[in-house]
């Protein structure tokens, strides 16, 4: 027999097992509680693509010349494309607020803020090489200190703004001290075990946080004082313009816009705050921890101090983000810091490269703005989003921007790609 | 004078496993010391106690008349310590300029330019390749550069881990031909750690064999290499 129709005929019989409860039986509720329907037809449509869709594989793996040549043009034409690339999308995500409706700047808001989310958490995954599955917990962090503080206190977006951050790099802290020892496997069960606690926490703590009925009321960030409101009048975003002789006709868009910009500023902050590390010593030690924790021990460097920085200023972007989305949503609960938004921010780094800051933009923005454009595909959605993934994996196993841009260069820059060298140690 | 690094009697443990046994050993400013031992004799370990991980359980560490046993890694390394460790664990990712700019790090960058052209001084190779990627260097070139990763602290003791392991002859005369240079040169104290005896004792001023996780043996190199014990053990056969 044909290897080929062996190997797809043992996956055949592998998605029969798997599919056969998932596809092959619907519950549904009847009087007398769930009763089962068999669907055998989708079962055997399910059955017959994996069969075919394995053969297709096996063929188009045969056929595809020795080595990874589709795999280097691939990276070669990231990468030259990354020169023209960087400045395009910077301008695109200045000027979009000017040429899209409302539904391009929410759209733009949402994919800012994971690639804030992305950068905040490529220095502790991407860098330090710490493997962090509750970065969601510091968003969180950030989004409830933001909202409680502002609720409690009275105080202005601008003033909770670097509170919540530091709030959240207190926590980062918080989280670092224990899992100092931990690596690999370990300290990622340990993370994801955090991120969860600070969600039950911020459940059942509901004289404080209000439980699941979460916060509302969050106040909206001022520009310089200027509330966008319809009401216009003075201390107003359109009483302002009024006052100067400029009167200007009030649109919900206007604070959208100014929304759109506080993210794009809070983004950039953490882009620029990361290349600036990565030239200094700390953020140099982070690069050779997540390669060789003895080496760096051997070398003098302050391992606990280099780890807990990582946390601390990964869990302050993440806090600041936070406190953006309590602010824009302007009501927060428990259900929007749940595991999945840890899973997302980590793909979106892992896809993008691991320490790419180019890379993490172009994922988030096809993540989340391909799972926004296929939103008519209701729950295939997710089923094209898992497809996404394992394609990028299959095609770059190093995620999409995978080369390391050195941290000095000296004089033309010389890069090679991740491809030609050895893994990391530890 | 009081030499410059000076252990007694001692002891350290991987969980219940005894890896030293009370080791006395002593290198003075400006020697070479080698420390030679078959393969999981504690050289390794003796070499990773006296950086502080493990600590030593029982016994005393003296460095530059200061007693090290319980200061953490971090802190010895500050006190002009350097260290190449075993199997050069380089960063395969970082450029070789990278690689140099960490093992400045501890002394905060301080006579860089000077340090760094004594490294490429006593190895071109680096020069040549700086700004290519560690891992991509070759087996000799990555020893090279662990050894210039350590200098850029300009320490004042040196220890290496088994220099020699897994090269060329002659690429190991050339690694060794430097170390001889630097001792001769700048009074840079060594204490190398080696499985190839018939070189290191060659090479060093004095030298101890280490049996087990304790010293059997020690003395001048050219006294040591003389030993019959010593020829069968290490030298016949072997190298
Ligand atoms: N991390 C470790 N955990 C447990 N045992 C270890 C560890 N490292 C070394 N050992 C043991 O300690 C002994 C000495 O090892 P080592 O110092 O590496 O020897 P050498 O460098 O002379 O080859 C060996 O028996 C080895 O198995
Ligand atoms: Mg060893």
């Amino acid at each position: 027999m044909n290897p080929n129709l062996k190997d797809a005929s043992i996956s055949a019989l592998v998605a029969l097992g798997l599919f056969g409860p998932m596809i092959g039986l619907k519950t549904e509720s009847g009087s007398i509680g769930l009763f089962l329907i068999p669907r055998p037809l989708a079962l055997a449509a399910a059955v017959v693509a994996v069969f075919f869709g394995r053969l297709l594989l096996l063929t188009w793996r045969g056929q595809r010349p020795r080595g990874t040549q589709t795999n280097h043009k691939l990276a070669e034409t990231i990468k030259r494309s990354g020169r023209f690339l960087t400045p395009a999308l910077l301008t695109l995500a200045i000027v979009l607020p000017f040429i899209s409706g409302r539904y391009g700047i929410d759209l733009g808001i949402l994919v800012l803020t994971y690639v804030m989310l992305g950068w905040g958490l490529n220095i502790v995954v991407g860098l330090a090489g710490l493997l962090d599955l509750g970065y969601v917990a510091f968003y969180a962090v950030g989004a409830y200190s933001f909202a409680l503080l502002a609720q409690t206190f009275g105080l202005g977006f601008w003033t909770c703004l670097p509170l919540a951050g530091l709030f959240a790099a207190t926590w980062g802290v918080m989280l670092g001290f224990p899992v100092l020892r931990l690596r690999g496997d370990y300290l990622a069960i340990v993370t994801l075990a955090f991120g969860e606690i600070i969600r039950i926490v911020l459940l059942n703590a509901a004289s404080i946080t209000g439980g699941p009925n979460g916060i509302s009321g969050i106040p909206r960030p001022t520009l310089f004082g200027l509330q966008f409101t319809a009401a216009g009048g003075h201390g107003s975003f359109t009483g302002f313009f009024e006052s100067i002789g400029y009167p200007i006709e009030y649109s919900p868009t206007q604070r959208v816009a100014f929304l759109y910009y506080v993210i794009l500023g809070l983004a950039l902050l953490t882009n620029w705050v990361t290349l600036r590390l990565r030239r200094v010593a700390l953020g140099r030690a982070w690069e050779a921890l997540r390669e060789d924790e003895v080496a760096c021990r051997s070398l003098g460097i302050n391992v606990t101090v280099t780890k807990l920085t990582a946390f601390a200023i990964g869990a302050t972007f993440g806090g600041l983000a936070g406190a953006f989305f309590a602010t824009r949503n302007a009501f927060i609960s428990p259900e929007s810091f749940t595991f999945i938004e840890s899973a997302i921010v980590l793909a979106i780094v892992v896809l993008g490269g691991l320490g790419s800051q180019l890379g993490t933009a172009l994922a988030a923005i096809v993540m989340i703005g391909g799972f926004e454009v296929f939103r008519d595909l209701a729950d295939y959605r997710m089923l094209l989003f898992g497809l996404a993934l394992v394609l990028i994996m299959v095609l770059r196993p190093r995620g999409l921007v995978s080369g390391r841009t050195p941290s000095v260069a000296l004089g033309r820059r010389r890069e090679i790609s991740a491809e030609l060298v050895a893994e990391g140690r530890g | 004078m009081a030499p410059l690094l000076k252990l007694t009697g001692v002891t350290a443990f991987y969980g219940a496993i005894q890896a030293l046994k009370g080791v006395d050993l002593e290198v003075a400013s400006g020697e070479i010391v080698t420390l030679i031992g078959a393969n999981g004799a504690g050289k390794s370990t003796l070499m990773m106690t006296i950086c502080g991980s493990p600590h030593a359980r029982h016994g005393q560490i003296i460095y530059d008349g200061r007693d090290i046993t319980a200061l953490p890694t971090h802190e010895i390394m500050h006190m002009g310590l350097a260290q190449s460790p075993e199997g050069r664990r380089i960063f395969g990712r970082m450029t070789v300029h990278e690689n140099l700019l960490m093992g400045a790090q501890v002394v905060g960058m301080r006579n860089y330019a000077a340090t760094r052209d004594l490294v490429f001084g006593l190895f071109p190779r680096l020069k040549e390749r700086l700004t290519q990627r560690g891992g991509t260097l070759s087996g000799g070139e990555q020893q090279m550069l662990a050894i210039g990763r350590a200098l850029m602290s300009q320490p004042r003791l040196l220890l290496l881990d088994e220099p020699s392991l897994g090269l060329a002859p002659l690429v190991v005369r050339q690694i060794f031909g430097a170390i001889r240079q630097l001792n001769r040169e700048t009074g840079l104290t060594v204490l190398l750690v080696e499985q190839n005896a018939f070189q290191a004792l060659r090479l060093a001023h004095r030298g101890y064999v280490l049996v087990n996780g304790a010293v059997t043996m020690a003395g001048p190199g050219a006294e040591l290499l003389a030993r019959p014990e010593i020829r069968a053990a290490y030298l016949e056969g072997g190298h």
